[in-house]
């Protein structure tokens, strides 16, 4: 209970006299087991993107129509689709492509999200104007939205990535907003301001680093959503054009043999699986070990 | 018998590195009508001594390890969450430090004065805002009957404690446990809540634990005075011979640190060391390694309560040579 | 709470909802006009000579320039008119009166679903805090939020559908008309829409209780010897639906999304796959309209919730 316990002033860890907090924060990562596992799940696929041009040499385009619809087993690991192209192949440059499609999302979320939420958080006369924007943009729903941009773009792997990041950037700068304003009005940044510094140096040195610990913790969660977003995107048909493989599309040209071949909506949408949640549990833990005060938002 | 016998009592909090006690061996009668302080220093088990009476620990981690705590005859430790929670408001009642986080925000300070008597007592609607009303006239808000309807964030930090006493006296309790209730107050509004509990007491005839670190308020209200250190008591006495000759090291150095205007001093006086951590605590007496009249057999057992004339009693080998105020 | 205060603070969220509601138009008119190639082609057919493509430009005010459109657009807006869907043809404001409905019903009964079972297992992940429940019901909600939620609906058709033949691939029976049949074409959907927000919710319901419980006012109810029962459900619920009834507002708009790749799947004849289609088939009228209207509808659900909130949080209200 709060009183009775709070006064043994339990100190389990007493950190070294100079240990470097980013350290410790890293220490406290590898220990937290949702992190632990999210990093394995993410870990892997991570680590078949990667792989991708020595582990599926096959090319995933490739017809090879005597092949079609074999099942999972020795022959093709994953099986084949209707034009006989391996589904291993298709999977793992799948999962390429959704790796660098999230990491896109998320990296043009850092930027400009940080961008719009300092300058609206820090300067008072654009807060309102920039945020009546923002409302505008979150209004919408997302994959409407999402939709809605791709079609004036056309479909490609780029302008998905265009169409989720626009999405997604006025909730970044929400976060970020909140952060600054809040931040603003601590007395180190009184203090800065009455010391006469400028307004890019205290955002710079004294605003941001601190508002990073949600932002980060909003980066992991939105490369999860990145992820699913884009595979709903192209699994309507919008994305990346085939023959180019996504884990969307492979799943919505194997709708029609689902009964026949199951094995090509299954395996790609497990995969999705995993990814998301490899994500998610990172989300988890970087938001228990960064900011256990998130949890309510989260 | 009196009103609340404690024997023995030690309650141990189960952590990763093994159970620590948080008290050990806490004795103490308390009799109807008595105001019984408790101090000492942060960390010391005044509260969670309150708290152990008052059934309100985790059970994890929280245990009961040994002793027994007698209410009316009713042994409690042992006693179900139904009969607890029976006891706890209308029995025993406890205030506690933070008045502004204390109260719910999302109900009105009559309806939260009302359930309490609508879970102890059948009484109708009306019978219940009645005593509401009541009880926040008793505790001195004005305007009572108007007040019933207003929500906690609109009440100042004072009369939020206010409202905190007539919630915890609304079913007549034979004890009430008041937790450091002044210390989160202004110094004026303090001497206000003190005099409120003595006029309390000296009308409904019950018994008051006062918790504190502060010797002011010991000083004003209480009647008999435990000092505990590390979580075990270390001195007894009734208050006038507490201040006068205090009898344990701690309560020397604790009287000693409280600054007087007859003192020439540029400095405050502090009792050097600090407390140990509950897990490191040393074999022998606990206050050995801050005590400036400790020898080698101080350390080597834990000294035991041992009673004095004038119905006082203390934790120390050396009690009795150490007169000197 | 007073009925004219009440009154007072809906008036005052609808009007700081209108520049968000102008914007809002602004986009989707900046967005139709932006989207490459024009209706005229689409309507006309590969065979139409330049001439006629030209005259449905005409007819479409396709020719007028961009600030003469848009004030156009505006007036409709005042008047209710949203012009005409070229594939429907119909106006677009009595499409959506067919298609919305459709939408709202399968969001509603997804809703259900998310409200029952993620406040039901949020709270007592919360109240089994650290016990197998607890964990069960946030590896649960784990899974929930990790799976697509069209992944979901495939495997429910193969399962259910398919192979056990207990309910229908796809299609929709309307309420009025059978709601039994109703029932059998909106089950798979609603679940498959509502996994995600169930899991959400679970989550932040668990998160917000386990705060709330932690709170010194519990703390007090509990010393006044008030039942576990009232302590959580009266003391603990009333202040953790504050925050939650936020989430409620943001899990809506979820839903609605959501709501465009599942009637897509299910072959629903709600919004979301309206609109879809008329984004591919280039019906500037339908998704100017359409997209406006649900938006704008969203807008109103979450000045509810504001309202909800400040009726749920006196602090609020006595500002």
């Amino acid at each position: 209970m709060s009183s009775g316990a709070a006064q043994l002033e339990l100190n389990a860890d007493i950190p070294a006299a100079h240990q470097h907090p980013a350290w410790t924060t890293l220490k406290r990562l590898l220990h937290h087991r949702s992190f632990l596992f999210g990093l394995g799940l993410f870990g892997i696929v991570l680590l078949a993107a990667a792989l991708a041009p020595w582990i599926a040499p096959v090319d995933p385009t490739k017809l090879a129509m005597r092949f079609k619809f074999r099942p999972p087993g020795s022959e093709f690991a994953f099986g084949t689709d209707n034009f006989g192209r391996s589904l291993w192949s298709r999977v793992i440059w799948g999962a390429q492509l959704s790796v660098i499609i999230g990491f896109s999302v998320v990296v043009l979320n850092a930027v400009f999200g940080t961008l719009i939420g300092a300058l609206a958080g820090y300067f008072r006369t654009l807060d309102n104007g920039l945020m009546r924007i923002n409302d505008a943009m979150m209004a919408f729903p997302a994959i409407l939205l999402a939709i809605g941009i791709t079609a004036v773009l056309g479909p490609s792997t780029l302008n998905a990535i265009l169409a989720l990041a626009i999405v997604y950037i006025p909730r970044t700068a929400r976060i970020v907003r909140s952060s600054v304003i809040v931040l603003r009005e601590m007395e180190y940044v009184q203090a800065a301001i009455a010391a006469g510094a400028g307004h890019w140096r205290i955002l710079r040195r004294h605003i941001l680093p601190n508002a990073m610990a949600p932002l980060i913790v909003q980066l992991s969660f939105l490369f999860a959503y990145a992820v699913l977003s884009e595979a709903t995107l192209s699994f309507l048909g919008l994305g990346a054009v085939p023959p180019t493989p996504t884990w969307g599309n492979i799943m919505a040209e194997g709708r029609q043999y689902m009964i026949e071949a199951p094995w090509i909506i299954t395996i790609p949408g497990v995969a999705l699986m995993i990814t998301v949640m490899g994500l998610n549990l990172l989300g988890d833990g970087l938001r228990d070990v960064l900011d256990p005060r998130l949890r309510i938002q989260q | 018998m009196s009103l609340l016998e404690l024997r023995g009592l030690t309650t141990v909090f189960q952590t990763e590195r093994g159970g620590i006690s948080a008290i050990e061996d806490v004795s103490f009668d308390l009799d109807a009508g008595e105001i019984l302080g408790i101090v000492g220093e942060s960390g010391s088990g005044k509260s969670v001594t309150a708290l152990t009476i008052m059934g309100l620990l985790p059970q994890p981690p929280a245990r009961i390890a040994a002793g027994s705590v007698k209410f009316t005859g009713e042994e409690l430790t042992t006693a179900s969450p139904s009969r607890m929670e029976k006891i706890r408001g209308a029995g025993i009642s406890m205030v506690f430090q933070e008045p502004m986080t204390s109260l719910n925000p999302v109900f009105t300070i009559g309806e939260q004065i009302m359930e309490t008597v609508r879970a102890h007592e059948g009484l109708s609607a009306s019978a219940q805002r009645n005593r509401a009303i009541e009880m926040l006239d008793r505790v001195g808000i004005a305007s009572a009957t108007k007040r019933l309807n207003d929500y906690p964030h609109q009440l100042s930090g004072g009369q939020r404690q206010r409202v905190m006493i007539a919630m915890s006296l609304a079913c007549r309790p034979k004890l009430l446990i008041a937790d450091e209730p002044t210390t989160a107050l202004d110094v004026t509004i303090q001497a206000q809540v003190l005099d409120l509990l003595m006029d309390l007491r000296d009308e409904l005839g019950m018994a008051i634990i006062v918790i504190t670190h502060n010797m002011g308020v010991i000083a004003e209200v209480a009647d008999r005075v435990l000092v505990m250190y590390a979580g075990r008591i270390v001195e007894q006495s009734p208050v006038a011979n507490l201040f006068d000759a205090p009898q344990h090291p701690y309560t020397k150095g604790l009287l000693a640190c409280v600054p007087t205007l007859a003192q020439d001093r540029h400095r405050l006086i502090a009792i050097p060391g600090s407390l140990p951590e509950p897990a490191l605590r040393p074999a022998g007496c606990c206050f050995a390694p801050r005590c400036t009249y400790c020898i080698e057999a101080c350390r080597a057992a834990i000294p035991p309560l041992l009673a004095q004339p004038d119905d006082r009693a203390v934790a120390c080998i050396r009690a009795d040579e150490l007169v000197a105020p | 709470m007073r009925t004219s205060s009440l009154a007072g603070l809906i008036l005052r969220r609808i009007f700081g909802a209108l520049p968000v509601l102008l914007i809002v138009s602004l986009i989707t008119f900046g967005l139709m006009r932006l989207i490459p190639g024009d209706p005229s082609s689409v309507i006309g057919g590969l065979s139409a000579t330049p001439a006629q493509l030209e005259q449905i430009r005409k007819d479409l005010g396709l020719d007028e320039p961009l600030t003469v459109q848009l004030l156009r657009w505006y007036g409709g807006l005042l008047q209710g008119n949203l012009g005409r869907s070229i594939l429907m043809g119909q106006d677009v404001m009595s499409v959506t009166l067919q298609r919305l409905p459709v939408t709202i019903a399968l969001s509603a009964y997804a809703l259900i679903i998310t409200l029952v079972l993620g406040l039901a297992s949020g709270i007592l992940a919360a109240l089994r805090h650290n016990t197998w429940i607890d964990q069960l019901a946030m590896m649960v909600a784990m899974l929930g939020i990790s799976i697509p939620n069209f992944f979901l609906g495939l495997l429910m058709i193969i399962f259910f559908a398919v192979q056990l033949g207990w309910l229908p691939t796809g299609g929709y029976i309307a309420f009025t008309d059978d709601p039994i049949g109703w029932l059998r074409t909106s089950t798979m959907p609603a679940i498959s829409l509502a996994l995600l927000q169930v899991g959400l919710l679970a989550r932040i319901t668990r998160s917000t209780m386990l705060e709330v419980l932690r709170q010194d006012y519990i703390r007090t109810a509990r010393a006044k010897g008030l039942p576990q029962r009232l302590v959580v459900m009266k003391h603990a619920l009333s202040n953790a639906l504050i925050p939650i009834t936020t989430v409620v507002g943001i899990i809506v708009s979820l839903l609605v999304s959501g709501s465009v790749v599942t009637e897509t799947l299910f072959s629903i004849p709600g919004m979301g796959q309206l609109l879809t289609q008329a984004v591919l088939n280039r019906d500037y009228p339908m998704v100017q309209g359409g997209l406006f209207l649900v938006t704008a509808f969203l807008v109103l659900i979450n000045i509810g919730v504001d309202v909800c909130y400040s009726l749920l949080d006196p602090r609020v209200r006595y500002e």
